[in-house]
């Protein structure tokens, strides 16, 4: 039988609630995420870091959980799809994508929610040119990103309303 | 007609599942005890496989293997014939032909233990191209590698090369692409001697893999259940192959007992499952000083890679679409589908026609150079009119004016203007700008008399709080089915949207409403699903239960008592075909399609000439699709549409080595991001056909055709480059522009 490496222990916070696990070092995130917290809303793609599927934020910077070792995870703080929404309330972006047709198979939707709200943080009020650049690591194959790029202007919309 | 709610952009009925990533797709199942599946593959061209060796430090007696002969039943997956194993045995004719199953609860190790397969195989002399094929270097596939030919005769062809002032020919080559759906493929079954077999997966179309596994397992219809799970994109590419990974995960678990899960990595779904048909086609045409098209005779031939699949249907659609919305009294078209030792080609969007629609679009814009014709004015003066007929000796019978469509889709992309100051600007520039279209036609439906052969089948029932269950077959991956069916089901009903509730498409539990393909979905199950809810509604009134003009409160009041009086409230409908649509299946003419959607596109190009690389600039999409049910999902499936045909034209290009893909990595094949692709302008118009619900016709392959010709049009435009095939790398570019200088 091959050697093994050893799990490790890994303390880090998930969409804001503390979580210890073990994981061997070299894990992905992404099967850490779906397999050990059954968080299966973010989504494998590719494997190799070009689809974007798998999006996550660590510590606030947009990852793909697909290439980062679950030992990196230890400390920081992730949020996942399953921690945009405020209970059963949906954030602006992901509200803009049901009603302005942003998601169609679903599949790219969470990362590319994620990438969207990631953004917006940084960009309150983006140009479009921000939103294609901010939108470039996440691969759609439904929508050709018109109407992505529609909620997302959709979702600043709703925002400055609100604000 | 007014509406209430066809027409409206009613929001994704699973849209909430969605963008919360509360969706179950395939890889988000587990079951207890779940073992995982891995595929050994012999990755030889052609070869006699010899023994199996079991190899390496793995504890072989923990996995569960499968070969060929532990198959129940028939090893073939029945598709339109069982040619294709599902399991080698024997021979491999394809390099990503399966031979051996492994399964084992640690995936990890599963991995390993997949390395220490080792296949004996002993080469036989493969092929790789069309032209070995024809010329039967080998003879691979029955007699002759043909899985399937045609011939489409209107006319007289060869009266008409005498009389005419101009002949002129080209030859048009078009690639392999895949879908890159980006849920990749997977399965889970659980199957038993006692309770049958059972998968769960991504897939399009549910009895096709329910029929597979019934002849795989030799097992009674009702012993085989399919459940569709929320799919991840299809495009075509979830129409087959899905027959495959159900059937190798089912043939595990009958023997390890447990249920067993196979999802394919990105790479392995890109070599192992199927692609669009690479094509060849050669025009030849007629035509007088006047531009007036007098002959046009096509030869078409796509390449089927190793098994039969469904090259001949997709060569079929290739055919008939192959002289496009023109009146021309003499056509001709020889077609074929063959052999080679490559993984088979399937469907993907579009399903033979963006083939041979580049080819004829890319022809006549040279046709109308060759005499001194605008690319407009010659497609103007040969437009089809209703009255006049199709390739297929089929007689138009609804209202068309592609005419129309092209001056509005000029109108919108400023057409005449760009090309003449793109003409004045070009000389001086390193930067060249060009402005091309495409016009075209997509017929919706099964071609000919396929309709009247799939019988398909929808059942609507209500429940005793009002709320009406569709069952159908057909499934969700992204086109917007469960939204569209709601629509029409709630406006037949004179309910909203969310009264009506879509049931998971499970073979266990609902009837065969055909595949999820053909641009078939909204148009022909639709209307099944518009005359299902009419009967509910037909009930509840000759009951006396409900007067029209009611509320949905009292649709729901009126449910109740006829539940608790009479018993179940509900419909079962089945497809008749319009008696006026004839299809004479032996000379290949006739009523190809119930409806077609028609449509022009615009592209506008910049080509840097340095480095040869096209940008697209502007894109407009202009057609006439019947009545649209759904705005925002309508546009959806014209955008995404057109992004797949711009990665078709431009970047998505398959490298073949051997007959294995050798860059089935989504860093080296390159689809658009959302860095690549331009304003995609959208626009219909709206005849409706009375054949489909509140007149609809099907949309959903139409984008496919029309964009990769218009592209290659506007580079042509930009550079002088005569552009035959497609992609336009920078790399074939660079060679057609060279063609031109030499």
């Amino acid at each position: 039988m091959p050697e093994r490496a050893r799990k490790i222990p890994i303390r880090c916070e998930v969409n804001g609630q503390p979580v210890a696990l073990e994981a061997y070092p070299m894990a992905r995130l992404l099967d850490v995420l779906r397999e050990e917290l059954a968080l299966t809303g973010t989504k494998e793609g590719c494997g190799e870091g070009e689809c974007g599927a798998c999006a996550v934020e660590m510590d606030g910077a947009l990852v793909n959980s697909c290439l980062v070792p679950a030992l990196h995870a230890e400390g920081t703080k992730i949020r996942t799809i399953e921690g945009v929404a405020n209970g059963d309330c949906l954030h602006t972006v992901q509200q803009a994508f049901i009603t302005h047709g942003g998601s169609q198979c679903g599949i790219c939707t969470p990362g590319m929610i994620l990438a969207a709200v990631n953004l917006l943080a940084r960009h309150p009020r983006p140009t479009a040119a921000q939103i294609r650049e901010g939108l470039a690591g996440n691969l759609c194959r439904c929508t050709g990103y018109i109407k992505i790029f529609e909620s997302v202007v959709e979702a600043c919309r709703i925002s400055e309303r609100a604000e | 007609m007014e509406t209430r709610i066809i027409g409206k952009s009613v929001p994704r009925k699973e849209g909430r599942e969605k963008v919360t990533g509360r969706a179950r797709y395939v890889d988000d199942i587990t079951f207890p005890g779940m073992l995982h599946g891995v595929t050994v593959r012999g990755q030889a061209p052609r070869a006699r496989i010899g023994a199996i060796h079991f190899e390496g430090d793995i504890p072989w007696n923990e996995f569960t293997i499968v070969t060929a002969k532990d198959i129940p039943g028939k090893n073939g997956i029945a598709l339109l014939i069982e040619d294709q194993p599902c399991l080698a045995a024997g021979f491999v004719n394809h390099p990503e032909e399966a031979i051996v199953l492994l399964a084992h609860h640690d995936k990890y190790l599963l991995e390993e233990a997949r390395r220490a397969v080792r296949v004996e195989l002993d080469p036989l002399p493969p092929i790789f191209t069309m032209e070995e094929s024809l010329a039967r270097k080998q003879v691979i596939w029955g007699s002759d590698n043909i899985f399937k030919s045609f011939l489409v005769e209107k006319g007289n062809v060869d009266a008409a090369w005498l009389t005419a002032d101009y002949v002129i020919e080209g030859t048009f080559e078009t690639g392999a692409q895949e879908q890159l759906y980006i849920e990749p493929q997977g399965m889970i079954a659980r199957a038993s001697a006692q309770d049958g077999v059972t998968v769960w997966g991504s897939l399009q179309c549910p009895y096709y893999v329910h029929k597979a596994l019934t002849i795989l397992f030799g097992l009674p219809k009702d012993r085989i259940r399919v459940v569709q799970t929320e799919t991840g994109g299809g495009f075509g590419g979830k129409e087959e192959y899905p027959s495959m990974i159900a059937a190798h995960a089912a043939l595990l678990a009958w023997k390890s007992g447990k249920p067993v899960k196979i999802i394919y990595d990105r790479a392995e779904d890109m070599a192992a499952t199927t692609k669009r048909h690479p094509s060849r086609t050669h025009h030849r045409t007629a035509v007088t000083r006047d531009g007036k098209l007098l002959a046009m005779e096509i030869d078409f031939t796509i390449d089927g890679g190793a098994y039969e699949t469904l090259s001949p249907v997709v060569l079929s659609r290739g055919t008939i679409h192959a002289a496009g919305p023109y009146n021309c009294p003499n056509v001709r078209i020889r077609s074929r589908a063959v052999a080679t030792n490559a993984p088979p080609h399937g469907a993907f969007r579009g399903f033979g026609a963006p083939q041979s629609v580049f080819a004829l679009e890319r022809h006549l814009d040279r046709v109308a150079k060759a005499i001194g014709l605008s690319p407009e004015e010659l497609r103007r003066r040969n437009f089809i009119q209703e009255g006049q007929t199709l390739a297929v000796s089929q007689v138009v019978r609804e209202k068309v004016d592609v005419a129309r469509l092209m001056d509005r889709a000029f109108e919108l992309s400023g057409y005449h203007a760009k090309r003449k100051l793109f003409d004045a600007q070009n000389r001086d520039s390193s930067i060249r700008k060009g402005i091309g279209f495409a016009s075209f036609l997509h017929g919706a439906g099964f071609t000919g008399s396929g309709e009247e052969y799939l019988a398909s089948e929808v059942a609507a029932e209500a429940t005793r709080d009002g709320q009406v269950r569709i069952l159908a077959a057909s499934t969700e991956m992204g086109q917007g089915t469960n939204t569209i069916f709601s629509q029409i089901a709630a406006e037949t009903l004179a309910l909203n949207p969310d009264q009506i509730e879509i049931v998971q498409p499970d073979t266990g539990n609902v009837p065969n409403s055909g595949p999820t393909v053909a641009s078939r979905t909204s148009m022909i199950v639709g209307k099944l699903v518009e005359s299902a809810a009419r009967e509910i509604q037909q009930k509840l009134i000759q009951s006396s239960l409900l007067q029209p003009g009611y509320s949905p409160m009292e649709f729901a009041e009126a449910a109740r008592q006829f539940i608790e009086r009479s018993g179940p409230l509900n419909s079962f409908i089945k497809y008749q075909h319009p008696r006026d649509l004839h299809w004479d299946d032996e000379r290949y003419r006739g009523d190809a399609y119930g409806a077609y959607a028609w449509a022009v596109y615009v592209a506008e190009v910049s080509v840097d000439m340095r480095t040869a690389e096209a940008r697209i600039e502007d894109f407009v999409a202009v057609q006439e699709v019947g009545k649209v049910i759904n705005p925002v999902l309508a546009a959806g499936q014209i955008e995404g549409g057109v992004a797949q045909g711009i990665g078709f034209a431009l970047y998505e290009n398959i490298v073949w080595q051997e007959g294995r893909m050798a860059n089935g990595q989504m860093t080296n094949y390159i689809m658009p991001t959302s860095m690549d692709l331009p304003p995609i302008r959208v626009f219909f118009e709206e005849i409706p056909y009375g054949g489909g619900p509140a007149g609809a016709k099907g949309i959903g392959e139409l984008p496919l055709d029309g964009t990769a010709p218009a592209i290659a049009n506007a580079i042509a435009h930009a550079t002088g480059a005569d552009i035959t095939r497609i992609p336009i790398t920078p790399e074939i570019l660079l060679e057609m522009l060279e063609a031109v200088h030499a």
